[in-house]
């Protein structure tokens, strides 16, 4: 069981990487970080139930990933509506403040 | 007893302040560099003159100070200083020349710009060449050897804004450079076959002398050569004489002081030091003899057709010296160093004559001169005197001394007799070109408005004339005191009646001859060139050695030069513009990179990441 959870996993961190890097929306980039950690979420169940040594450590483990994640969005969030504000963008290629 | 001697030290150290002072002071005074350059060189004279007068007595101990210098493991270099009847004479000669020079540039430099820089650097030579003198091994020796080379290329190049000046120079630097290259590797070998590595000539002489056999004939002969080939290249023997003609580029002062009387005496001076060594091999001794006949020889005859009238000189100089290092190769110690003594004299006579001359019509060419006896008495009547002593003619002091050598030659190697009194017919024949041409005669176009000399510079030509007639009657036939005084043996004054009427018979000949051609002109002076043209070119264009070794050596050299530079420049220089050119390109990639852009920086790690991640799985899939 365990090979396809982690499959799952990959897939999904890889579609996340793919979207950071690529997507010119920074929202979506946004999003994309989400799908990272919830690939992630999804390895530490998977180990905490198929792992060498189960335990209930990486559920715990998740749920705090989660609880984090919540607020890292948040706070995500927040600077994109401030960069909107400031730049009336949300266009990444254009935010290339630290060449300058 | 010898309290002066111990003050030997002090002799070098009134040039060398000399030069510090000068060249402390700059150009501005330009009288005041006349005066020190003299006063410096006097005082070394002074004290020169003490410490012979000193010695003169009957078993003058030899006085050797040294102190430790440098420590190396078990191993102790000292250097210091000593003082001998040789180089006490030395000592003389050199502080002697060098003063009169001093006083004689006062008049000659009067006009250049740059006289206190000139007076610098013969102070600076003089310290030198007394260093050289007085050294007690052959390391410092060497130092000093170099040191001397170094004045001889500043002053022969000191008019360098002439192209003419500035080759001369370097030709004298690297040609010389050719023997002294022998004389290091020779003082090496010698560092490394002698017991405890000494380097003195107290301990040379006795591990030489005493026939101990720590060293193989072998290897002797081979350290005698190589020291022999810097003896080579200062003194101007063949094959490494070119470079002495072509110095006379330099100040005619200079001519006189380090071209004729004391640098290029150094080699003689150099194998005299070592002489132990040579005496123990006598392939060394033989092939001294036969290089010091040769050229000889060799130069007196290219003297015969040159029209310079330093140039002339200067053959003769370089064939004086062969007759130096042909007496010291026929075992006649003294006759060499006797040589050495009166040549110093009558030689920077006549080249200070010359300067007279030159200073007086601006020509060197002795073609154009003529007539110049009844304008110039003081410069004609000294020259005369030295061109005397030159051709060997008696009571000058030139006489004697090579009286002795064809004597030593007779005794050993009738072969070098027979080359010796030809070498004194030339002599001989082509002085008395030089004289007729120069003073006798109608006045040519440019002696028209000739005068005589100031003062500063006759009055060193009168004093050298002096010299010149007397210093000869120290070594006569039936008076052996310079020998036994030099070598601290009594020599039993040899006189042979055979060669001394020879000698004088080919001077005498000489001259008249010479009278015959260029004085009365009863024989017509183009009767040879007519009969004769390629021997005539031969001689002017000195047999062709300049061209020889262009052809020879400085082509194929430039060729190699030409060769490495192209390779340098595509090859060597190709990899450098290669190396450079991908750097830059690399890094105008990576200033690409740096865009501003997060996804990009981002990008980059996650390249960076997965080539990590494959090399650390690809490692296992490795053998």
């Amino acid at each position: 069981m365990l090979p396809s959870y982690l499959t799952m996993a990959a897939i999904l961190f890889c579609i996340g990487l793919y979207g950071a890097l690529v997507k010119r929306n920074a929202v979506v980039v946004l999003l994309s970080v989400e799908l990272m950690l919830n690939a992630v979420n999804l390895n530490l169940v998977a180990f905490s139930k198929y792992g060498v040594v189960p335990s209930l450590t990486g559920q715990i483990f998740s749920l705090f990933t989660i609880t984090v994640a919540a607020a890292e969005a948040a706070i995500g969030v927040a600077i994109l509506i401030a960069l909107f504000r400031l730049r009336g963008t949300v266009n990444v290629d254009e935010f290339d403040k630290m060449r300058r | 007893m010898e309290m002066y001697s111990q003050a030997a030290w002090l002799i070098p150290l009134f040039p060398l302040a000399a030069f510090l002072v000068l060249t402390a002071l700059g150009r501005s005074f330009r009288r005041a560099g006349v005066f020190i350059g003299s006063i410096g060189s006097l005082a070394a004279f002074a004290l020169s003159l003490l410490i012979v007068i000193d010695r003169l007595g009957a078993n003058a101990v030899d006085y050797n100070y040294a102190f430790d210098w440098i420590r190396i493991g078990d191993y102790t270099l000292r250097i210091g200083f000593e003082v001998t009847n040789l180089t006490a004479m030395m000592l003389v000669v050199v502080t002697l020349v060098s003063f009169l020079v001093n006083v004689y540039s006062a008049g000659y430099m009067k006009n250049d710009e740059r006289i206190t820089v000139f007076y610098g650097y013969v102070a600076l030579f003089t310290f030198s060449m007394l260093g050289l003198v007085l050294s007690d091994n052959l390391l410092s020796l060497y130092i000093f050897w170099e040191l001397v080379g170094v004045c001889s290329f500043l002053l022969v190049g000191f008019w360098y804004s002439k192209p003419k000046a500035r080759a001369a120079a370097k030709k004298a630097f690297i040609v010389t450079r050719i023997g002294d290259a022998g004389l290091l590797i020779g003082i090496l070998l010698l560092f490394w076959y002698m017991p405890n590595h000494a380097l003195d000539f107290t301990t040379i002489q006795s591990v030489f002398d005493g026939q101990t056999g720590a060293i193989t004939t072998g290897i002797t002969t081979l350290i005698a050569l190589l020291i022999f080939l810097g003896a080579v290249g200062k003194s101007g023997q063949f094959p490494l004489h070119v470079w002495l003609p072509d110095a006379m580029e330099g100040p005619t002062p200079i001519s006189a002081l380090i071209h004729a009387a004391t640098m290029v005496a150094a080699g003689v001076f150099l194998i005299a030091r070592t002489y132990d060594i040579f005496q123990d091999s006598a392939a060394a001794m033989e092939t001294v003899a036969y290089v010091g006949g040769f050229t000889a020889i060799f130069a007196a005859t290219v003297a015969l057709a040159q029209n310079d009238i330093k140039r002339i000189l200067a053959y003769s100089t370089v064939s004086q010296l062969g007759y130096m290092m042909m007496a010291l190769g026929l075992h006649s110690l003294t006759g060499g160093i006797f040589h050495l003594f009166t040549h110093a004299f009558f030689k920077a006579l006549l080249f200070l004559g010359a300067g007279s001359i030159i200073h007086a019509v601006h020509t060197q060419n002795i073609n154009e001169m003529g007539g110049l006896g009844s304008k110039m008495r003081v410069t004609a009547w000294t020259f005369a005197i030295g061109a005397l002593a030159l051709s060997g003619i008696p009571p000058f002091s030139g006489f004697w001394s090579k009286d002795m050598i064809l004597t030593a030659a007779l005794e050993t190697n009738p072969l070098l007799f027979v080359v010796g009194l030809a070498g004194a017919f030339c002599t001989a024949l082509y002085m008395s070109r030089l004289f007729f041409l120069v003073f006798m005669g109608k006045p040519k176009s440019a002696a028209a408005g000739a005068h005589e000399s100031p003062a500063t510079m006759t009055f060193p030509l009168i004093v050298l004339a002096v010299l010149a007639i007397i210093a000869g009657f120290v070594e006569t036939p039936w008076n052996g005191w310079f020998g036994s005084w030099l070598s601290g043996e009594p020599e039993d004054a040899h006189g042979s009646g055979v060669v001394i009427i020879a000698s004088i018979a080919v001077g005498l000949l000489g001259i008249y001859l010479g009278w015959l051609v260029y004085g009365k002109g009863s024989v017509s002076r183009t009767v040879i060139a007519e009969r004769l043209p390629w021997l005539v070119k031969l001689l002017e264009r000195s047999y062709y050695v300049d061209e020889l070794y262009a052809a020879v050596i400085v082509k194929p050299l430039k060729a190699i030069g030409a060769a490495l530079s192209v390779f340098d420049e595509y090859v060597v220089g190709g990899v450098v513009r290669v190396a450079g050119a991908a750097t830059s390109s690399v890094g105008r990639l990576s200033a690409r990179l740096q865009n501003g852009q997060v996804q990009t920086y981002s990008l980059a790690a996650v390249i960076g990441f997965v080539i990590i991640v494959v090399a650390i799985v690809g490692r296992r899939f490795l053998p």
